[in-house]
């Protein structure tokens, strides 16, 4: 069996630097990504998509600093299209299917790098053919270059709307209109949250990002509430209160969350981020988690963007380094104050950004009953709140009322929804409705995957 | 429906999107692949028999489950193409044994 010091699950940002930092202290490093390049999703095939202007400015600049200084980095396997499936927490064996088999691998120390996901959006209609999430076509402008023809409506808000409206406006799309979801006076409550002196570079990139947007004919529509998609086989328009609209293609956002699948998985302590509504693991200053095996950096540890990520994946490897005993307590604070610094400017608009695109309520909890809510099985908001009528207390009982979470996708899309469902049902706090428990593998396996583990490890 | 932007990124590798060739860039997706050749539909849903396409394109949301290469529930988004791959709509639950009907929902 195989034997490295780190392992790191995730190529972004968070995983990247963890690694290159891990390294170079002389920790054996394996870097597992489910991508076939780095850059995470953020900086997702930067390599490749290094000719294209639609992409110029920070993803080409700095993702590609990154991802050259990951490659030129001595000491680290990186190990592309591998996907973590399981790890025993007792013995710090991790279970890794690469290339159509599993192998077994022994670890001192697994950090998560898992990254954002984006929120989903379950409006009425967003199993359509036609509706996807906004990052959905960032992927595909960043991996093929691919642009999305006829109208377009962006529906949502967040920084990603602005970013992605100039990069395909650039990159030749539709006519395309931004419905912004944005509650009345959430600019002015935003305000109140601080961090804009701090945070002015971040602003100031935001401001002109809006501006390119409008000076590139979006049209913008501002205040929707009430969204649905419509259409007969795949999407044809959106309605919302007060408007409708033709199109061929509806791209959804309501900000991005914490991947949080793995940790939850392996049942690491977790808290509601009433400010992010969402799941975060229970972190320390150093990126350790309730279990002395498992870090978390990035993202995955609570949304903060790729700077915050590089700074908590280098403090992260420091704190592996000092538990193996490669560097002292003194030594590791020593080096870990510069990203401290980092991360704090990194984070320092982030109060204002989470209050200024507080998702709307009918985004958490869909109002209308027909909406469906778990994509896999099919089931609605209206069957979700009878079974909370019926006694669900949660999204684990509510697995065994509705199969809720039990699909292909292991409860990603369903999961938050369903325990905000419940949770205003039956008049508690998600919290106290709780995170789904996803259980191994952490992603869908053949039999013939499982079996071609090499027969020593069996057993 | 999604266009390539040959100038920028040149479609070199041909795969089969149901049978039809499909040019699309190194790199891309087996998804991207069928959003490139303008299918109506990636997957029907097992449940509902619903059309689906790629919803989230960074494997969380499974809606682009295919049958690539003649295996089938495969996450199209996380298969890169290669020359000659074979990619076919997931339709309904896939069979256990082929040659058999799939199981129908009640």
């Amino acid at each position: 069996m195989k034997t490295y010091d780190l392992a790191i699950t995730g190529a972004g940002p968070a995983g990247m630097a963890a690694a290159v930092e891990a390294a170079s202290l002389g920790l054996s490093v394996l870097v597992i990504d489910e991508q076939p390049a780095p850059g995470g999703q953020v900086f997702r095939a930067v390599e490749a998509a290094g000719a294209d202007p639609a992409l110029a400015g920070e993803f080409l600049d700095a993702g590609g600093a990154l991802a050259r200084g990951f490659r030129a980095a001595r000491g680290i396997d990186y190990s592309p299209r591998s996907t973590l499936w399981h790890m025993d927490l007792v013995t710090g064996v991790i279970s890794v299917l690469r290339d159509g088999a599993s192998e077994e691998i022994q670890v001192s120390r697994l950090l998560l790098a898992t990254g954002a996901q984006e929120r989903p959006v379950p409006i009425p209609g967003w199993t359509l053919p036609g509706v996807m999430g906004a990052g959905a076509a960032q992927i595909l402008l960043k991996t093929a270059g691919a642009v999305p023809q006829g109208p377009l409506v962006l529906a949502g808000q967040g920084p990603l709307t602005w970013l992605l409206a100039v990069q395909l406006l650039r990159a030749g799309a539709g006519p395309m209109t931004l419905l912004e979801t944005g509650g009345k006076g959430a600019l002015w409550d935003a305000f109140r949250a601080g961090g804009l002196w701090t945070g002015r570079r971040l602003l100031t990139k935001g401001v002109s990002l809006v501006r390119e947007a409008k000076r590139r004919g979006l049209r913008i529509v501002r205040g929707v509430r009430d969204l649905r998609a419509e259409g007969e086989g795949r999407v044809q328009r959106v309605r919302w209160a007060g408007g409708e609209i033709a199109c061929d293609t509806l791209l959804l956002h309501e900000g991005v969350i914490p991947s949080t699948h793995v940790s939850r998985a392996l049942g690491l302590e977790h808290h509601w981020d009433e400010a992010q509504r969402c799941w975060r693991p229970a972190l320390d200053e150093w990126g350790a988690t309730s279990h002395d095996l498992v870090a978390v950096a990035g993202d995955g540890g609570g949304i903060g963007g790729w700077e915050a990520a590089t700074a908590t994946g280098r403090i992260a490897a420091l704190d592996a380094a000092r538990r193996l005993g490669r560097l002292s307590a003194e030594e590791a604070a020593r080096r870990a104050a510069p990203h401290r610094a980092q991360l704090a400017a990194a984070l320092a608009l982030r109060p204002f950004l989470d209050r200024l695109y507080a998702p709307a309520p009918e985004v958490l909890v869909p109002k209308d009953d027909a909406t469906i809510v778990c994509r896999c099985e099919e089931i609605t908001a209206g069957q979700v709140r009878q079974a909370a009528r019926l006694g669900a207390t949660g999204p684990n009982q509510a697995k065994a009322y509705l199969r809720t979470g039990m699909g292909p996708c292991q409860g990603r899309m369903c999961g938050n929804t369903v325990a905000a469902i419940i949770a205003a049902e039956r008049g508690i706090s998600v919290e106290e409705a709780g995170a789904l428990r996803p259980r191994a593998p952490f992603k869908p396996l053949t039999v013939g995957e499982l079996a071609a583990l090499p027969p020593e490890e069996v057993g | 429906m999604f266009a390539p932007r040959p100038d920028i990124r040149p479609a070199t590798v041909e795969v089969f999107v149901e049978g039809r060739p499909v040019l699309v860039p190194e790199g891309a997706s087996a998804a991207a692949a069928v959003l490139l050749a303008g299918l109506p539909a990636i997957r029907e849903t097992p449940v509902g028999g619903a059309p689906r396409l790629p919803y989230c394109m960074m494997g969380i949301c499974f809606d682009c489950l295919a049958e690539i290469d003649g295996v089938a529930n495969r996450q199209a988004c996380m298969v890169t193409v290669e020359p000659g791959m074979r990619i076919a709509a997931q339709r309904g639950a896939r069979q256990a044994r082929p040659g058999t009907a799939p199981e129908v929902a009640a």
